[in-house]
C-alpha cells in the first residue's frame, strides 16, 4: 500500500514538472507583454480604477490575456521589486506600478533591468533620478476638481436663491486624507471652481490621516455638517463621506467614480482620473520603439481627467450646460485653474512662489512656479505640488501621516 | 427498565488513542492528507475560478510559481529560510510552554536597530565594521523586546501571550514613527540605504540560506544535547518537577527568552542587510505568526522545521502565482492554503488516534459484554 501511494505521488510530481516545463516553453515567444503591479485588488476603489483602465487599454490595443500580466496585493516593500523582477522574467516589456510607496522599489528594478521600461503612477522621483527607463505619470486632476467645484457652486447659488441659506452661509466642507500637496491642490481647485460661480463661498477642510477609513471619513463629514457646512466633498477612498451626506440629506461632490448608486438623493457629480490613455500611450510607445516621457501628465485634453454623469436629481438646473462651457474654456486655455487673480493669500495676491518639486529629505523649496499670471501646477513634474493655504479655506486640523 | 434480551447497542465506530505508530504509517497518513487536499483544491479552483482553471493548469501553475524560473526557486529558498529562522527563534520558548507571540515585533525591532546603525553610521565607518555593529544592535534589540515580557512573567506571573502581542504593536508604531521622524520625514516609506549590505555569495539569497541552515543545526544541538536544552524541556513538562529537581524556573525563562528574542533580532538584521536595505511597518509581514505553525507542525524539532517551513513557503509562493495566472485576487489562493493546512493539521488526529469500527472490533472478539 505504502509503495503504491509513494509511486502515485512520484507520478503526480513528474506530471506536474512536465506541465511546468511545457508551460514555460510556450512563454518563450517574443511578443509584447505588459506587466501591472497593484497595491490591493478589486476591493479597493483606487486599484479598481487602475484595473478597469488596464482592461480597457488591453481591449483597445487588442492585447490577448497572455500579454497582460497583473500582480495584485503587492505591498510597498521589497516584494514590489521581486514582483517587478518576476515580470521581467516573464518577458514583460513595460511594467507599471500604481502606488506611491512602490516607487523606490521600481527604481531599484529599473536600475537592474535596463532594457525594460518601468512606469509609476503618482511618484515624484523620475525627473531627478536620470534613468532612461523609469517614468512617472499623473493627471491634472485639478482641472476635474475645478469643474466639480463649479457644479458645487451652482448648487450653492440655487440654495441661496431659494432662501434656504444666505450668501454668507455658503460654507462647504471637505474631507481630506493627508495634508499633502496632492490633497491641497485638489481641494483648492475644487474651492476655486465653486468660487468662480459663487463668490461668497468659504470652505472648511478636515483631515482623517488615512486614505481609506470609512468611520473616520464618515465622522469627519458629520462634524463638518454639524459645524454648518451645506455641501460636502472628499478626497479619500471609502464611502464614509458620501453615505453620511445621503443620511443627512446634504449634497455631495464625489471622487474616483460615481456614487449615485448608493446616494441617489445627494450625489451631484464626481471627477476621476482615467488611466486608459496612459496605458495605451506607454504600450504603443514600447511597441513602436519610441521614448516614454519622463513625466507624463494626463489632462482633460487627453481624456485622462473625466467627470461622471451629472445627477439631475441633486444638481442645480443647468449644471451640465455650464460644465460644458467651462470645460471648453479650460481646453482653450481661456480659464487657468490657479489664476493668481482668482485667489489671495493672507489678503495679498501671489506674485512669486517656490514649490518643492525635487524630492529631498528637507522639503527644500526649489522651483519658481508662478509665471504669466498663474500657478503652473503639474508642469515641472507630473505629481501635484500646490501646497498653499489660500484665503477662504480654513483647515480644521492637519495630518501629515 | 433494563431489558437483558436486547443486545447492548454499540456505536458504529469509536475512537482509540494509539500507543505508537510506525513511521511508515504516519508518513502515509500525511501523504494521503496532502494529496487529497490538493485534489479538493483543484476541484474547487475549477468551480470558483471557472473553466480556464483546469486541474492540470492549476497544478502546473502552482508548481511554476515556486520553481518556474531560477529567481522564483531562489526566492522560495529565501522565504523558507526566513520563516525557518523565526520558527527556530520561537521554538525554545514554545518547548518551555512560554507562548511567545511577539516574534514579529522582536524581528521588526531588530530590523529597526539595523536600519538605525546603517542610516547614521553608513559611509562613516568600513562596511565590515558597520555590519558587525548592526548585527549586535539587532540581536540586543530583539533580545530586549523578548526580555521584558519574560521578566514580568518570571517575577509576577503576567500573561506572556498578551504581553508579547502588545510588544508587536509598539514595535510597529515605533518603526512608523522613526521613519517620519528621522529617516524620511513626511513619507511612510524610505529610500534604500547604500551602506551596510550583506556580502553576496553567488547571489543575495545563498548566504542567508546557509546561515539559517547552520543555525538550525546549532539549535538542534542546543535543544537535544545540552543541559540548558534539557532544562527547557523539563520546565515545559512541569514547572513543579523542574523546581523539585532544583531548576531555577525564572532564570531558565529569562535566559530562553533572551535567546529567542536574539534570534528574532538576527532575522530582522538579515532581512534588512541582505534584502530590504530599508524598513517599513510591514517588513516582517506577519511571519512571526506563521512561524508558530511551522514550529508546531514540526513538533518543535529544528530539522523537521526545514520541511514544514518549506511547505508553507511553497503554498504561499504557489498561491501567489495562482492569483496572477488566473487573474483573481489573493483571497482564492488563501482559501486553498487554508484548506491544505487544515488537512495537514487535521491528519494529526489520525496519527494520534485510531478509528475502530463495530465489526472490526467484534472480529477481534473484544466486544465488551
Amino acid at each position: 500500500m505504502f509503495k503504491k501511494i509513494l509511486s502515485l505521488c512520484l507520478v503526480l510530481i513528474m506530471v506536474a514538472t512536465l506541465c511546468v516545463s511545457m508551460a514555460s516553453c510556450s512563454g518563450e515567444k517574443d511578443e509584447f507583454k505588459f506587466g501591472v503591479i497593484l497595491l490591493h485588488d478589486e476591493t479597493s476603489t483606487y486599484d479598481k480604477n487602475f484595473l478597469e483602465a488596464v482592461n480597457r487599454a488591453a481591449t483597445s490595443l487588442g492585447l490577448t490575456e497572455d500579454q497582460v500580466i497583473i500582480k495584485r496585493d503587492i505591498p510597498e516593500s521589497n516584494a514590489c521589486y521581486e514582483a517587478a523582477a518576476d515580470l521581467v522574467d516573464a518577458g514583460c516589456d513595460v511594467i507599471f506600478a500604481d502606488s506611491f510607496g512602490h516607487e523606490t522599489f521600481m527604481i531599484k528594478a529599473a536600475k537592474e533591468f535596463k532594457n525594460v521600461e518601468f512606469c509609476h503612477a503618482t511618484g515624484t522621483m523620475a525627473h531627478t533620478e536620470g534613468l532612461d527607463n523609469f517614468h512617472n505619470a499623473f493627471a491634472s486632476i485639478y482641472e476635474g476638481r475645478f469643474l466639480a467645484g463649479v457644479a458645487a457652486g451652482l448648487k450653492l447659488n440655487e440654495m441661496i436663491e431659494a432662501g434656504t441659506i444666505t450668501a454668507e452661509q455658503a460654507k462647504m466642507g471637505y474631507v481630506g486624507a493627508f495634508t499633502f500637496a496632492e490633497v491641497i491642490s485638489g481641494y483648492t481647485s475644487f474651492y476655486l471652481g465653486a468660487k468662480s460661480v459663487c463668490p461668497s463661498v468659504t470652505m472648511d477642510v478636515q483631515f482623517t490621516g488615512s486614505w481609506y477609513d470609512e468611520t473616520k471619513e464618515k465622522n469627519a463629514a458629520i462634524a463638518l455638517i454639524d459645524s454648518g457646512c451645506v455641501l460636502i466633498s472628499q478626497h479619500a477612498d471609502s464611502m464614509g463621506a458620501p453615505s453620511a451626506c445621503e443620511d443627512r440629506g446634504v449634497p455631495n461632490v464625489s471622487y474616483n467614480g460615481s456614487t449615485v448608486g448608493s446616494c441617489p438623493k445627494t450625489f451631484i457629480v464626481s471627477s476621476k482620473i482615467d488611466w486608459t490613455p496612459y496605458f495605451e500611450y506607454i504600450c504603443k510607445a514600447v511597441m513602436e520603439g519610441k521614448k516614454i516621457d519622463t513625466d507624463w501628465t494626463g489632462s482633460i485634453k487627453t481624456n485622462s481627467v473625466v467627470l461622471s454623469e451629472v445627477n439631475t436629481q441633486a444638481a442645480a438646473a443647468g449644471t451640465q450646460a455650464k460644465l460644458d462651457e467651462v470645460k471648453a474654456k479650460l481646453l482653450s486655455g481661456e480659464i487657468k485653474v490657479f489664476d493668481t487673480d482668482s485667489f489671495t493669500v493672507n489678503g495679498e495676491k501671489l506674485t512669486s512662489y517656490k514649490a518643492d518639486v525635487n524630492t529631498d529629505a528637507n522639503y527644500e523649496k526649489d522651483t519658481e512656479v508662478i509665471k504669466d499670471g498663474y500657478f503652473h501646477e503639474s508642469e515641472y513634474r507630473s505629481a501635484p505640488y500646490f501646497d498653499i493655504t489660500i484665503d477662504g479655506i480654513t483647515l480644521v486640523n492637519t495630518n501629515f501621516g | 427498565m433494563h431489558n437483558p434480551d436486547k443486545k447492548t447497542r454499540e456505536p458504529l465506530f469509536h475512537i482509540v488513542k494509539r500507543d505508537r505508530i510506525s513511521l511508515r504509517k504516519s508518513l502515509l497518513i500525511r501523504v494521503v492528507a496532502t494529496v487529497s487536499a490538493m485534489l479538493l483544491c483543484t476541484l474547487l479552483a475549477y468551480v470558483l475560478i471557472g473553466e480556464k482553471a483546469t486541474p492540470a493548469k492549476f497544478l502546473s501553475q502552482f508548481f511554476q510559481g515556486v520553481f518556474g524560473t531560477s529567481r522564483r526557486t531562489w526566492i522560495f529558498g529565501r522565504d523558507t529560510a526566513m520563516l525557518l529562522c523565526l520558527a527556530l527563534a520561537i521554538t525554545p520558548a514554545f518547548r518551555m510552554r512560554f507562548w511567545n507571540l511577539g516574534a514579529d515585533g522582536q524581528a521588526l525591532i531588530g530590523a529597526l536597530a539595523s536600519v538605525f546603525c546603517m542610516f547614521f553610521l553608513g559611509g562613516r565607518i568600513p562596511n565590515g565594521l558597520l555590519l558587525v555593529i548592526s548585527l549586535a544592535a539587532s540581536v540586543v534589540a530583539g533580545a530586549v523586546w523578548a526580555l521584558l515580557p519574560a521578566i514580568f512573567k518570571a517575577l509576577w506571573g503576567t500573561n506572556e501571550s498578551l504581553f508579547t502581542l502588545m510588544m508587536n504593536y509598539i514595535a510597529t508604531n515605533l518603526v512608523m514613527f522613526s521613519i517620519t521622524k528621522w529617516f524620511y520625514p513626511g513619507k511612510d516609506s524610505m529610500k534604500e540605504m547604500e551602506h551596510g549590505h550583506l556580502p553576496q555569495v553567488l547571489n543575495e539569497y545563498l548566504l542567508v540560506i546557509l546561515i539559517v541552515l547552520a543555525l538550525t543545526t546549532l539549535m538542534f544541538i542546543y535543544l537535544y544535547h545540552t543541559k540548558q536544552g534539557y532544562e527547557i524541556s523539563v520546565v515545559g513538562e512541569s514547572e513543579n518537577t523542574a523546581r523539585y529537581v532544583g531548576i531555577n524556573v525564572g532564570k531558565v525563562t529569562v535566559r530562553t527568552l533572551l535567546l529567542s528574542g536574539a534570534i528574532c533580532g538576527l532575522m530582522g538584521f538579515l532581512q534588512v542587510s541582505a534584502f530590504d536595505h530599508s524598513v517599513t511597518a510591514q517588513s516582517i509581514g506577519g511571519l512571526g505568526f506563521t512561524a508558530i505553525m511551522v514550529s508546531w507542525l514540526a513538533k518543535f524539532n529544528p530539522f523537521i522545521m526545514i520541511g514544514t517551513a518549506g511547505l508553507i513557503a511553497f503554498l504561499q509562493r504557489g498561491g501567489q502565482q495562482i492569483s496572477t495566472a488566473f487573474d483573481v485576487n489573493d483571497a482564492i489562493p488563501n482559501i486553498f492554503i487554508g484548506i491544505i493546512l487544515f488537512f495537514i493539521i487535521g491528519c494529526e488526529f489520525f496519527i494520534n488516534y485510531q478509528i475502530k469500527f463495530r465489526a472490526s472490533q467484534r472480529s477481534k472478539g473484544g466486544s465488551a459484554k
